[in-house]
């Protein structure tokens, strides 16, 4: 039993390959024309980025592709990765209005993908010019969603950007850690050209406050953006855990996306703790390698965990193993990985999970998948920025519609900010943070696009114009009612 | 079981729906189906003196994603010898007594129409069909809708046909024309027995956007083309329905135009049809739809408590009017139903930017969440006092029975243009104040 390879290229193609495939034109064709064109629809309220949906997708019904793909990428210049890895079912899709007439939701998502990909490599040329140039520079520290979603937004208001992105690639974590099946990493790095296309630089390799110190970049920019994502995985803090065989979710993932896929070593019974989504695309990941098992280890109940319902989905299908109500106590070995000792757990009257003593058992594996969530990167940005405000979550405080922080000239977004959300959010929130750098340093404020011509309740949020307000999400109907004082 | 059967100017079947004249009655062994299928009649595929067709022949128009709402062609008239038709004619109708074979015929002068009206009576047939209605092809040849076009050789050709007519004679009328009951007035009066409608619309369906030239394509060119399908059913149903109203009409009439199914069917029988003709349904799915036809016509007749499908005929021939008939004081405005309502708002930018801004878009408020509400979503709200009942909302909103149209109580006397002009005139009433 140890980590090694275990499939063969052919093998591990297929098992990798997209988990749900591209539409044919008529598959396209077929779904789009179901779309009603809704008016103020609520499926662009639910895009935190607010792509004009009904507009793209009456374009596909209609053979105009190029026109649909750049409706997409103005609003969302990731927009091919996030019709990937979005969680269509909670955002767009779950707002869909057929839901009510019918149960069948438009498949936005793969809608999105099939204009995105029909433009794949020209991206850039679709886009409407750069605005002239400001003259005013900016810094963007973070080369994921967030910083290219900066990035782009800056680049089409005319000013002169530049990525600062600590990796050999940008993209962040759609580059290297989100499961294959469902993005590949030459998607992402397509969607970084089509941002330096638009006259951005990216320079990587290069950690600022290492290789760079933050003070030059604040002299040397009209402004810096922050947009540099979480830290490590959090430590589960027993005994065993620096054995090698124990890894953290994404350098897995990492290694999946760097690596030729038959060459990326797994073990022969996996055990992945946490049930989040990275722990879902690390166990389904490993399966498909080609461990003999691959288990999820959560210490709360199937009902408690974290992952979307249609990950936990592709998790079952993929036959990956769950144990629930289960905490980690040791990952038992001597020189490498036998097993993982497990107690069994208990909510409390909190709902917390309590281990039961005496009941500890052994789950015998050869490797440990962390995925217990990632770290804020509290350490690192007081170093660069000691001024800069950080909520008790370690989170950077800004303002929600400009991105502004405590610091001037300083903006934030994207996990750093949100505590860790969706790519799609990131990407917004790099958009609204290159607008509140627009207004800050040019005074013009900008909006839109949102759908022509379309009307909303005076007094409440704007709708489609980037404020992300999910809907069909509990939570989001939850606030609703506690600001209503119902229920 | 309601009675189906029907008998059309002495021509009878055991249910109204005849195979139309047209690509599926072209052969003996296509008839021979239709019939096991169920079919009341057939009306063969015009006989004349065989023609040359060419490649390719059929388009359709297609509306999201949906084939064959509307279809043309530019096939002509049989092919075949009149022998050979003829001669298969004789060999269908002895096999199926019982149904209606009708002979469609094209020919021109005085002696050749004598020639076929015999020799259709001699093949056993129920009834002739004369073809003045094709619209490509023939027409240029002074035939077909040549003909139909013109009232006065209508009369002159439907004349020399009943001098030899022993069996009863449809004149099947073109769409192509103003008024359709001029042509159906000088059937009448050169002693036609029925008539039948429409044949097909002058129609060009599509161009090909990359060679730009329309389909059917025959070697780098196109033609107009006869346009059916349900598409045009409205506008037979006019036509149908304009002959049936026509006092100096009055001749039982075979309704055709885009007719699929048993309500297209049942429409067209209310509307004054006695038989109705198909052609694009089959084609586009085969003789099988016939059983659904005969099956829900006859289950409909049932629910209504007709004992006959004669009982259905013409019965909405008489509210069906002119404009200055009707009651200016009848008022129905639109409701919504909050339960239906899925929040596509397409009713809102229809009224909005299409008709009589008469919906706002307001807060959810009281109606709190649900479907089509969602926290920050405006719902339409139909402004009662501005809403004219012009029913648009109603046929966009996706929704069955989302939104109804109610009679609003006027608590005015019925009015209708006619009165109302009277009024003006004896100046009992003041001029209604225009629209805002």
């Amino acid at each position: 039993m140890t980590r090694q390879r275990r499939t063969d290229q052919e093998t591990a193609a297929r098992m990798m390959a997209d988990i749900e495939p591209a539409y044919t034109d008529q598959q396209a064709q077929v779904e789009a024309d179901r779309c009603l064109y809704c008016f103020d629809a609520p499926c662009i309220m639910a895009c935190p980025t607010g792509i004009d949906i009904p507009a793209f997708i009456k374009k596909i019904a209609v053979q105009n592709n190029r026109g649909a793909a750049r409706t997409i990428l103005s609003s969302n210049i990731l927009g091919a990765s996030c019709a990937r890895v979005c969680p269509t079912t909670v955002l767009c899709e779950g707002a869909c209005v057929l839901q009510d007439r019918d149960q069948k939701p438009i498949k936005i998502g793969r809608l999105q993908r099939y204009a995105t990909d029909a433009v794949a490599g020209k991206e850039a040329s679709l886009l409407e010019k750069p605005a002239a140039a400001t003259g005013k520079k900016v810094a963007v520290i973070g080369g994921g969603p967030a910083g290219l979603g900066c990035a782009a937004e800056m680049a089409r208001l005319g000013h002169a950007v530049t990525i600062f992105e600590r990796r050999p690639e940008a993209g962040g974590l759609n580059t290297y850690g989100i499961a294959y099946y469902k993005l590949t990493p030459e998607v992402s790095l397509d969607e970084v050209e089509v941002v330096k296309s638009l006259g951005v630089e990216i320079r990587c390799g290069v950690e600022v406050g290492v290789d760079l110190p933050m003070a030059d970049l604040q002299k040397d920019y009209d402004a810096v953006f922050l947009g540099v994502g979480l830290g490590h995985t959090y430590t589960l803090g027993i005994p065993g855990e620096d054995l090698p065989e124990v890894m953290e979710a994404l350098a897995f993932i990492e290694e999946i996306h760097t690596q030729p896929l038959h060459e990326v070593a797994v073990g022969e019974h996996v055990v992945v703790i946490g049930c989040g989504n990275t722990a879902i695309d690390a166990v389904t990941q490993a399966k498909r390698l080609g461990a003999t098992s691959a288990t999820i280890v959560y210490r709360r109940g199937e009902k408690d965990m974290p992952a979307y319902a249609y990950e936990y989905e592709i998790a079952k299908a993929d036959g990956c193993g769950f144990v629930f109500h289960a905490a980690p106590v040791e990952v038992l070995g001597e020189s490498s990985v036998t097993g993982l000792k497990v107690i069994r757990t208990e909510p409390d009257a909190e709902g917390r999970a309590r281990p039961v003593p005496g009941s500890e058992s052994v789950i015998p594996c050869d490797m440990v998948i962390k995925a217990l969530g990632q770290e804020k990167q509290v350490q690192m940005l007081q170093t660069l920025l000691p001024d800069l405000a950080l909520d008790a979550k370690g989170r950077v405080v800004r303002d929600e519609k400009t991105g502004q922080t405590s610091v001037p000239g300083v903006f934030a977004g994207g996990d750093a900010a949100n505590g860790g959300r969706e790519v799609v959010n990131a990407v917004a929130e790099g958009k609204k943070a290159a607008r509140g750098i627009h207004a800050a340093l040019c005074g013009d404020a900008v909006e839109g696009p949102v759908q022509h011509t379309r009307v909303g309740v005076p007094g409440s949020k704007p709708v489609g114009s980037g404020l992300d307000r999910p809907v069909r999400v509990p939570e989001a109907e939850a606030e609703y009612y506690a600001a209503k004082g119902e229920r | 079981m309601a009675d189906l059967s029907i008998n059309l100017a002495g021509i009878r079947s055991p249910n109204p729906f005849w195979v139309a004249s047209a690509p599926p009655s072209n052969t003996a062994y296509q008839c021979h189906r239709a019939f096991e299928a169920g079919w009341g009649g057939v009306v063969w595929k015009t006989i004349g003196d065989p023609i040359v067709n060419v490649s390719s022949r059929y388009s359709s128009h297609n509306v999201g994603g949906m084939r064959m709402v509307g279809f043309n062609n530019i096939e002509l008239i049989s092919d075949r010898s009149i022998e050979v038709n003829f001669k298969e004619i004789k060999e269908c109708k002895e096999r199926w007594p019982d149904r209606a074979v009708i002979a469609s015929l094209m020919t021109d002068t005085r002696e050749n129409w004598h020639d076929m009206m015999k020799r259709a009576r001699d093949a056993g047939a129920d009834g002739v069909e004369l073809n003045f209605g094709c619209p490509h092809g023939m027409c240029e040849r002074g035939m077909g809708s040549a003909v139909g076009q013109n009232p006065d050789v209508i009369e002159t050709i439907v004349g020399w046909v009943m001098e030899a007519a022993e069996i009863p004679v449809i004149v099947k009328l073109t769409p192509n024309i103003t008024d359709i009951t001029q042509p159906a007035r000088a059937a009448k009066r050169a002693g036609a027995d029925a008539i039948s409608m429409i044949n097909t619309i002058n129609s060009v369906t599509q161009v090909d956007l990359d060679r730009l030239v329309p389909e059917p394509y025959v070697d780098g060119k196109s033609a107009h083309g006869g346009y059916c399908g349900p598409a045009v059913k409205p506008i037979a149903l006019n036509m149908v329905h304009s002959c049936a109203a026509d006092p100096d009409v009055q001749l039982p009439i075979s309704g055709i135009g885009g007719i699929g199914n048993w309500r297209d069917a049942a429409e067209f029988i209310a509307l004054g049809s006695t038989s109705v003709q198909v052609c694009t349904a089959i084609m586009h799915y085969g003789f099988r739809i016939v059983e659904d036809m005969i099956d829900g016509l006859s289950n409909y007749l049932d629910d209504k408590g007709m004992d006959s499908v004669n009982e259905l005929c013409g019965k909405a021939v008489k509210v069906v009017d002119r404009w200055e008939t009707l009651n200016l004081n009848y008022k129905r405005i639109a409701s919504i139903d909050y339960d239906k309502c899925i929040g596509c708002n397409l009713c809102y930018v229809a009224c909005e930017d299409g008709a009589h801004q008469a919906i706002a878009l307001t807060e959810a408020g009281e109606r709190g969440l649900g479907p089509g509400r969602l926290p920050g979503k405006p719902i339409p709200e139909i402004k009662d006092e501005e809403c004219v009942g012009c029913n648009l909302c109603s046929i966009v909103c996706p929704v069955d029975q989302c939104i109804t149209m109610v009679d609003v109580d006027t608590g005015k006397p019925p009015m209708t243009w006619k009165e109302y002009q009277e009024k003006l005139a004896s100046g009992e009433m003041k001029p209604i104040p225009a629209h805002p």
